[in-house]
């Protein structure tokens, strides 16, 4: 396969001319977007840039520790973007907690079993295959844990009254929720599903079109996207259905009450 | 014997009020004075300190489930967890007879979403009773029913009595306390106190 083509910098400068443009139509059309635009656009390439930077370091040193350090970074920062996703979340440490532990073990799992099963680098926790792996499963749980925990905690907002009315029909607070965990389950699962069901057909996904750009093979390059894919929705599975369980138990105590003052304000 | 004793929330209480079985006891009071959150802290609703027993059994020694199906509180407002009426009910004779007693008897087929107010507080009130429990928190059960359906839920709610049943009855409706209950109780800022003179 032939080398992959480099890109100067005037050739991001061209296509960054598009944004500009942009830019100028909401300037032309009063849309108000362009300040939100251009700062978005400057974050993005600054935080690129960190982050290639950040990687050829991390790279270089080849240290397990450097590359744990950098996946607990991400999972903290995943973890704050699921709270922050969520409009009734759980008060205090729990609100972070919940989803950051439900990422770290379902995307710990599943790319430390791709790492030592099917792709097999050496040392096995390799940066280079590592990193790129957890950040692609952590990117796409993130979405599906946040939607299902945002579901599950306006549901039983919206349905206190059926809950409690079961509740005080002596039923227990498991029979009370399923109905509310059932749709945050579906919620939670609805992204990855659509996105498997859409992919190759609507759209080539990001990575695979990076491997087939820089030179791969369409074929080795679908082999990985697949991988991917499975790995996705396997951490999407594990990470969903312990963060939506792990938030009902605590919606609820041992003398079966629905604990909504667990949760903060709407807002 | 029904001993509530020393019930606490933040917003309401200490309570203390022991009713005897087949006794009936009203609790009134302006409106926010806590009396629904009293009903649904005896129910082990919401987290509460004290205790409650019955016969002398705390209902820390009874599971919470088991300990709702024995004091049951129907509140103001019902919930309904489906779309169709029939789901919320065991069936049998037991529920075709107190449909009957309400004057509901075909509203096994209709769907929730058709009920009025009124109709949705009777069905309550069966629902709660099918589990034939030993004591009843009633919260304002009849606030939405005309004159003829009153009538009919208090017929019931004798019915109970006379089957030693224990009444706990929040209403407004002072004719109401003095139909059914023999002791009167005011709820005001969380604290309980005797009613003076309900009949006057």
């Amino acid at each position: 396969m032939s080398a992959y083509i480099v890109l100067s910098p005037w050739d991001l400068a061209l296509a960054s001319l598009f944004i500009l443009l942009n830019a100028g139509l909401s300037l032309a059309l009063r849309l108000g977007l362009e300040r939100q635009l251009l700062i978005a656009a400057a974050r993005m390439v600054l935080q690129l840039l960190l982050v290639g930077l950040v990687l050829k370091v991390v790279f270089a040193a080849a240290s397990p520790w450097l590359t744990a350090l950098v996946a607990t970074v991400m999972i903290a920062f995943a973890g704050r973007e699921i709270r922050a996703r969520q409009e009734r979340r759980h008060k205090g440490l729990w609100g972070y907690g919940l989803g950051a532990a439900a990422m770290t073990f379902s995307g710990t799992l599943i790319t430390v079993f791709a790492l030592t099963t099917q792709i097999q680098p050496a040392p096995w926790w390799s940066p280079q295959y590592a990193l790129p792996l957890f950040g692609m499963i952590l990117g796409n749980t993130m979405t599906g844990v946040s939607l299902g925990l945002d579901s599950l905690h306006s549901l039983v907002d919206r349905e206190r009254r059926a809950i409690e009315a079961q509740l005080l029909l002596g039923e227990t607070s498991l029979t009370a929720l399923l109905p509310a965990l059932r749709r945050a389950l579906r919620s939670g699962f609805t992204p990855i599903i659509n996105s498997m069901a859409a992919t190759g057909v609507v759209a080539l996904p990001g990575m695979m079109t990076g491997q087939i750009l820089s030179g791969a093979d369409p074929q080795e390059a679908v082999k990985y996207q697949l991988l991917i894919m499975f790995l996705i929705g396997g951490a999407t599975g594990l990470g969903v259905l312990a963060a939506v369980l792990a938030s009902a138990w605590r919606l609820s105590d041992n003398r079966h009450r629905l604990r909504l003052d667990r949760l903060s304000d709407p807002g | 014997m029904f001993e509530i004793s020393d019930i606490r929330t933040p917003l309401i209480g200490p309570v203390s009020l022991s009713i005897a079985a087949g006794e009936c006891v009203s609790l009134r009071g302006p409106s926010g004075s806590g009396k629904s959150l009293l009903l649904r802290a005896i129910a082990d609703l919401d987290p509460n300190d004290g205790d409650v027993l019955l016969d002398r059994q705390s209902r820390n020694r009874v599971p919470a489930p088991q300990w709702r199906r024995l004091v049951a509180m129907v509140p103001a407002e019902s919930g309904w967890w489906t779309d169709t009426v029939a789901d919320h009910f065991k069936p049998g004779p037991e529920t075709a007879a107190l449909l009957e007693a309400l004057d509901l008897p075909h509203a096994l087929d209709w769907k929730v979403s058709r009920l009025s107010t009124g109709e949705k507080q009777r069905l309550a009130l069966a629902r709660a009773l099918q589990n034939a429990p030993r004591v009843l928190l009633l919260d304002e059960p009849t606030s939405a029913l005309d004159d003829q359906a009153t009538i009919r839920v208090e017929d019931l709610l004798r019915r109970q009595l006379k089957r030693e049943v224990t009444i706990l009855l929040v209403t407004h409706d002072e004719a109401q306390a003095r139909r059914l209950a023999g002791r009167h109780f005011l709820l005001d800022k969380g604290r309980l106190a005797p009613e003076k003179d309900p009949v006057a």
